[in-house]
């Protein structure tokens, strides 16, 4: 941990990593309020309103901490990765610059009526108001996909006789395939934080048999939501992504799956732990020819272990990358199995009934975000020892003026002040959930009627 | 078409300052012009549903330098590692200041938040002051195209130069005087009774600081960049710059003495955009000036290609009209003065 290009790229992946804890969440909340503002206006029941302003809190506290996390990734690639933003500033610039234009200005404009302008703005305009939160935050995250997109899977450029980038298509960059089946991915995962933490707090209310109305709803709201984008997230998304690994970034594959020598009928290791020196797999627990299956549909198939490739293109920190990864797809399997369940007992109206399915929906909470850390982990380290694929060693990114002793100086800052900022938020989400979504007065007198019926 | 990217770009860092340039300098002064709870409750309501909005113009105009002069962004960006992310934390605090303040009625948490948006707003209006006097001085950038500068050396103009200097504290100095008068304007714009009262008597005292760090700092730029002056002689149209500057520094005290509350806020956008574009016509066609003129980074040597500059006038053109129109439909949404009492507090609920 001695040199600057490893401080440099532990205080991005930390400063990423703790920004992306609270954008997924705004971001399948904001799914979820305009699902609770539809059902506000069709069925004209106060409760959803009530619920979307309960809601609306959360996502105000969330959405703060997002931005001002936020801030700190856009200039990151001019202060620690100033080579890299020289070399392909005019291509990825193009896409963080137009995130600022076209979503921040939106979501931040509407934000603002949406929390504060609700009678103002009246019941049509407060749903509009909610619906542009969510495509402005969406947006978003489709320009920051793309432009992860485009380091993972370079599209739309051109090679400088100077040895930067040009682009050369912005269509190119912008409908990059990779980008397309990343978002869809990603946005899943986001979608499913939202139902996991809604989910869990109905839970939370029908558990301790308080505003049970409100626990129900938010119970059948996220489990609907819920499995629907669990399934999706493994089948088609996962699945694509992961054919789009094995064709364009084949070393990667071999290093997520443990997979150090190539086979036919290559197994599917579900646990073990890799052994990189010894080049092996310490006590596999395989599915045989299931990885030759998932990667090229025949049983048979080679599949390129690591042994294919030059060692000075593997991934740097395989171990980790093969444990983010094993842990993606781990807790997507139980997600499925948690919400289907879940889905099931819904169906057959006991779910409100089942106090044991409860606890786990509401002890559920860290898992999705658990999850989607270590997707991105899974996408980030598996780009090593690139970072643009193919064409620029993370090596060569890095500021050249910019000494280790300032970068710790910078990232133990980082540290101290995100620490701060997660005891505030646990703090007043805490506070906002324990004050519940009725208003004051009603609130005991409305929870004891309840209780007593 | 990189002239019109340096325009814009301009443009855009205006829009910055002018817009989160009141709520800075609102954050600045709150002590002065609130005494109570309940009045520091109005100065922050004031600018609580729009700073958000006013903050990211600063991720937008950095955005547009990425893409469009990706080798100053580098370069900028890296040299001023240590201030660009003590302003970034500054933000964070301020942010978390501004949203969480009103969430518990407790009195310690709420000074708390108070103090915490004060000192972050003042410090970063001083912070950004220096940024700017750091362009106009020049970097020591040399051949590679990279520079470093720690925090202070022994603020001096040498060779050796750090962030703050005696030329780039006078620059935060002058900054944090215009912000306090501009951001005064503003609450007194926004609010009723005592709080716009001592707001417009705070206006008054700053507009004599501005006028004489205005003065002071005009004069000792002409020494300390010299293309400033080139640049006035060669295109001496451009002396309408400072013109607008001193007639918006000139209307902010007629509109002060008028009662007009609205006008004296613009005379004040006036000057800022005046001191901004003089700058800004003053250091052209440089980008990042160098200590070693040779080494300066101009927007020739800083530009990305062509394909991308054009293609990206389109979306910005196109995305530019819809954030505008945005910002009026919320600034019209929350027109008028904050109510003065509790109850009604907040943004008209």
């Amino acid at each position: 941990m001695g040199s600057a290009l490893d401080v440099h790229r532990l205080q991005f992946a930390f400063t990423v990593t703790y920004h992306y804890l609270f954008p997924q969440l705004t971001m399948g909340l904001a799914l979820l309020l305009v699902i609770l503002k539809t059902l506000a206006l069709r069925t004209g029941d106060e409760h959803y309103n009530r619920a979307a302003r309960f809601w609306a809190k959360i996502f105000g506290i969330n959405f703060a901490l997002g931005v001002v996390t936020g801030i700190p990734m856009e200039f990151q690639f001019g202060t620690n990765w100033a080579e890299f933003s020289k070399s392909a500033g005019g291509v990825i610039g193009q896409t963080l610059a137009m995130e600022g234009v076209f979503s921040f200005f939106l979501e931040s404009s509407f934000l603002g009526l949406f929390l504060y302008g609700e009678k103002r703005l009246g019941r049509i305009g407060h749903w509009c108001a909610a619906f542009l939160v969510f495509l402005g935050s969406w947006l978003s995250g489709y320009f920051i996909v793309a432009t992860d997109a485009w380091m993972q899977h370079p599209t739309g450029y051109r090679l400088t006789p100077g040895g930067g980038f040009e682009l050369t298509s912005f269509w190119g960059l912008l409908l990059n395939p990779w980008a397309l089946a990343q978002y869809a991915h990603n946005m899943l995962g986001a979608v499913q934080t939202g139902c996991f933490v809604m989910a869990a707090v109905g839970a939370f209310y029908l558990l301790t048999k308080r505003d049970l109305f409100y626990g129900r709803t938010f119970v059948r709201i996220a489990v609907i939501v819920g499995v629907i984008a669990a399934i999706l997230q493994m089948v088609p998304t996962g699945d694509f992504q992961g054919k789009m690994i094995a064709h364009h970034q084949p070393a990667t594959l071999a290093a997520m799956e443990g997979l150090f020598v190539s086979q036919e009928g290559a197994p599917l290791a579900i646990l073990g732990q890799p052994d990189v020196e010894k080049r092996r797999l310490d006590n596999p627990l395989e599915v045989p020819r299931m990885l030759s299956f998932l990667t090229y549909k025949r049983w048979g198939a080679n599949v390129h272990g690591l042994d294919a490739f030059p060692q000075d293109q593997w991934p740097d920190k395989i171990e980790l990358l093969y444990y983010s990864y094993h842990v993606m797809v781990g807790l997507g399997t139980i997600f499925i199995a948690v919400m289907g369940v879940s889905a099931f007992l819904l169906w057959r109206k006991k779910l409100f009934e089942s106090r044991w399915m409860l606890w786990i929906l509401m002890l559920s909470v860290p898992l999705p975000y658990i999850a989607n850390t270590a997707g991105w982990i899974t996408a980030e380290l598996g780009r090593q020892p690139w970072l643009i694929y193919g064409l620029l060693r993370t090596v060569h990114g890095a500021s050249p003026r910019v000494g280790a002793g300032n970068a710790w100086f910078t990232l133990l800052g980082f540290m101290g002040m995100y620490t701060v900022l997660s005891i505030l938020w646990l703090f007043l989400i805490y506070r906002e959930i324990e004050h519940g979504p009725e208003p004051d007065e009603s609130h005991r007198a409305g929870a004891d009627a309840l209780a007593a019926g | 078409m990189e002239t019109i990217w340096f325009c814009l770009v301009a443009v855009m860092i205006a829009m910055y300052v002018l817009l989160d340039g009141f709520d800075l300098g609102a954050g600045a002064i709150h002590f002065l012009v609130a005494r109570t709870n309940e009045e520091r409750r109005q100065v922050i309501a004031t600018i609580g549903p729009v700073w958000d909005g006013n903050e990211v113009w600063l991720l937008a105009a950095g955005g547009t330098l990425y893409f469009a002069f990706p080798a100053l962004y580098a370069s900028g960006f890296s040299g001023f590692y240590l201030p660009l992310m003590i302003v970034l934390w500054l933000l964070i605090l301020r942010g978390t200041a501004v949203e969480f303040r009103n969430h518990i009625e407790s009195p310690i948490w709420i000074p708390f938040w108070d103090f915490v948006f004060f000192a972050a707003s003042l410090l970063l209006a001083i912070f950004f002051g220096a940024a700017l006097g750091n362009v106009v001085r020049g970097v020591p950038l040399d051949e590679s195209g990279y520079f470093f500068e720690p925090l202070w050396t022994n603020f001096q103009l040498g060779e050796h130069t750090g962030i703050l200097d005696w030329f780039t504290i006078l620059v935060g100095v002058q900054a944090l005087l215009a912000l306090m008068m501009h951001g005064s304007l503003w609450v007194r714009l926004k609010t009723r009774g005592e709080v716009s009262e001592r707001s417009g008597n705070v206006a008054g005292m700053a507009w004599w600081g501005v006028l004489a760090m205005t003065a002071v700092i005009t004069a000792l730029t002409f020494g300390v960049q010299p293309q400033v002056v080139a640049n006035f002689h060669t295109w001496p149209a451009g002396y309408i710059l400072p013109v607008i500057a001193i007639a918006g520094l000139a209307g902010v005290q007629f509109e002060l003495r008028r009662k007009n509350e609205r006008n004296a806020f613009l005379a004040s956008c006036a000057y800022l955009l005046g001191m901004l574009t003089s700058v800004v016509f003053g250091v052209y066609p440089m980008v990042l000036p160098a200590r070693n003129p040779a080494f300066s980074m101009t927007i020739r040597n800083a530009k990305a290609a062509d394909y991308g500059l054009k293609i990206g006038l389109i979306w910005w053109v196109i995305g530019m009209a819809l954030a505008t129109v945005y910002f009026v439909y919320v600034y019209r949404s929350f027109a008028g003065k904050i109510a003065e009492s509790a109850e009604s507090h907040g943004h008209g609920e």
